[in-house]
């Protein structure tokens, strides 16, 4: 991938929550980049630091929590280097985020309009009456019928999937280089996420807006990003593109996040199977394991595991995991040879049947 | 939906009756008042009431009912203006404290545990003491007193929906400190203060007769209810109605704004129902 290609990319970012108990470290050398008009999905479980990344990238963590090193570049500027009147700017106009929560991310005493209207005029010069057109032709684009009236409609005379447009709608008003999309859709019922991330799929392709797709529903992931990153623990564990992933997942980690997602027919013959958790959980960001975070609960644990960090193998283009599994230096030690054979059948073992719902 | 709710409050409306009446009262004192309020009669001096003076006249034969009409409009004037004063800057306090937190917060917060520390009265009179009777010091020192009740719910507010997803939504839009306190989370505070204030006038009204009765109000000869009372204190038992008059008044007043305040409360706040 060519530098030219890439819109937004970290370098060892490190953003740690100074806490009484001790110093959390939620977000522990993170590199990563987005490329134009690319969908990246970060999945992982609570608290593995995926939103935090999406915060420290518009430089809003809450306190204590603070960047500690690392770059962002957005279009070749590094972001944490802007004073903060500079970094306001950016927000908003290139870089944009939805949230979770769409029932309560509007303020309850404006109206839709006004809300829309505050965010144009904010980081435009333009009157009232383009303000106004512009927000009433972009209440279309999401596909909200009778946007005229819309308009003037207050966020709780909107229906859950209304609100989330109306804030898609909001968050590409400027058309951003990109969007930051934290758990857009996990507040929705199904079939209306479906719709929501149809119109935010086509909206951003036509804009030319690149998402980061943070989540932890992997059928979300498979459907719409193209690449994925793993995090866990704030680091990330796995990266690649999809199909990769899915079908050839590396690290322990991947494997069991992909074994955990409940399939139609597993409980096929009235015989029904628990679903499969990783067993233990998610280590405190305050007390984090030596080694590799997840080697208290990883069923392929090595003696090295809890000793020293794994390094990050690429194990095919585009493609690298932080596992000592695929380490020449450990496998040396093993007496066995990394084989293509090896880790397909690792692989097939675990997931056979794991459908894509990626066509 | 707002407006069905306290409709249907009747002590409510009541409350909002009286504030009506008084409000009234004082901008039409002119076309109201028999007499000219400070029109002294030596020959009819401590009359009773009667045909000509409703209320009885006072020691100097003033008309005690044209006085106490004119006296809502002192009252009136320097319970309005003092919780304006108090609601301005509680709020600016409130919310400063609240939205940035930290050591703002501690110095702002702690200022105002110090004024709340002293009876309001006494602070009050101590304000006047030094300042001198006059209409604005009254309301400079009777807003200043109640500054730390507006500080104290503004900043409670504010620290609750500064965490609201749709500050951080605002922030994240790009949108500025001061354009986020006064657009996104002030006016989802409106619900408390205006409770506050109502409640608040009926207090200053108290507060204001008070100072008056102890000298330190409105100075004489303008009237205003306190400062009648005060007058007429030394004759409460040969001419009960100079105190028993502008008391009612008072009276009347306090419990319509507390009735109207507390339908309000009743009202707005969900968690009453």
């Amino acid at each position: 991938m060519k530098d030219m290609d890439k819109v937004l990319s970290l370098k060892d970012l490190k953003t740690f929550f100074f806490t009484r108990e001790g110093v959390a470290k939620a977000v522990n050398g993170v590199t990563l980049s987005l490329d134009k008009k690319e969908i990246l999905g970060v999945v992982g479980e609570s608290g593995c630091g995926k939103s935090v990344t999406g915060l420290s990238i518009l430089r809003l963590v809450p306190h204590p929590g603070k960047i500690v090193s690392g770059e962002i570049f957005l279009d070749g500027q590094d972001l944490l280097q802007l004073p903060l009147d500079r970094m306001r700017q950016i927000r908003g106009d290139q870089i944009s985020m939805i949230f979770q929560e769409p029932m309560i991310s509007l303020n309850p005493a404006f109206t839709i309009g006004d809300q829309l209207m505050e965010a144009l005029r904010v980081h435009r010069r333009i009157s009232k009456a383009e303000a106004r057109d512009q927000a009433v032709e972009m209440l279309r684009m999401v596909e909200i019928p009778e946007p005229e009236r819309r308009f003037k409609e207050y966020p709780h005379q909107l229906s859950g999937g209304m609100r989330q447009r109306v804030m898609i709608a909001e968050a590409l008003l400027l058309r951003p280089k990109v969007m930051l999309a934290d758990e857009p859709t996990t507040a929705l019922d199904v079939t209306i996420q479906a719709q929501v991330l149809d119109i935010l799929y086509k909206l951003t392709q036509e804009i030319g807006t690149a998402i980061i797709l943070i989540t932890h529903n992997l059928g979300l992931v498979a459907e719409w990003a193209r690449r994925v990153v793993v995090m866990y623990t704030g680091k990330i564990v796995e990266e690649g593109r999809v199909e990769q992933i899915f079908e050839n997942a590396c690290h322990p980690y991947t494997r069991g996040l992909l074994r955990a997602v409940p399939l139609p027919g597993q409980s096929r013959g009235g015989q029904s199977q628990a679903l499969y958790e990783i067993k233990g959980i998610v280590p405190s960001l305050l007390h984090l394991p030596a080694g590799c975070a997840f080697h208290p609960r990883c069923p392929e644990k090595k003696d090295i595991c809890d000793r020293e960090e794994p390094p990050q193998v690429t194990v095919e283009e585009e493609h690298s995991v932080s596992c000592w599994l695929y380490s020449q230096r450990h496998l040396a030690t093993e007496g066995t040879e990394i084989t293509e054979a090896r880790r397909n059948k690792i692989i097939n073992e675990e997931n056979s049947g794991f459908p894509l719902s990626r066509e | 939906m707002f407006w069905n709710r306290l409709l249907r409050n009747r002590m409510g409306m009541v409350g909002l009756a009286v504030i009506l009446v008084n409000v009234l009262m004082a901008v039409l004192a002119p076309w109201i008042a028999t007499h000219d309020p400070l029109k002294v009669d030596v020959v009819r001096r401590s009359a009773p009431p009667s045909q000509e003076f409703w209320f009885g006249t006072d020691d100097f034969g003033r008309d005690i009912f044209s006085r106490v009409i004119y006296g809502s409009r002192i009252s009136l004037e320097i319970s309005v203006l003092s919780v304006l004063v108090a609601t301005l800057l509680g709020v600016i306090i409130g919310a400063s404290a609240g939205y940035y937190g930290g050591w703002i917060d501690n110095l702002l917060m702690r200022f105002m545990d110090a004024i709340m520390s002293f009876p309001a009265i006494l602070l009050a009179i101590g304000i006047m003491a030094v300042r001198g009777g006059s209409i604005y010091n009254v309301v400079l020192a009777l807003g200043f007193v109640y500054i730390p009740r507006f500080a104290r719910i503004v900043r409670g507010s504010v620290l609750s929906l500064k965490e609201k997803e749709f500050v951080e939504a605002a922030l994240a839009m790009g949108i500025g400190d001061v354009t986020i306190i006064f657009r996104h989370i002030l006016p989802n505070c409106l619900a408390p203060l205006i409770i506050q204030g109502t409640i608040s006038l009926a207090y200053a009204i108290l507060a204001e007769a008070a100072l008056s009765f102890l000298g330190l109000g409105a100075p004489p000869p303008a009237p205003s209810w306190g400062n009648i009372l005060s007058d007429a204190r030394n004759f409460m038992l040969d001419a009960p109605w100079m105190t028993v008059f502008p008391g009612i008044a008072i009276t009347i007043a306090v419990l319509g704004y507390n009735l109207f305040g507390d339908a309000l409360r009743d009202v707005l706040d969900p968690r009453l129902k």
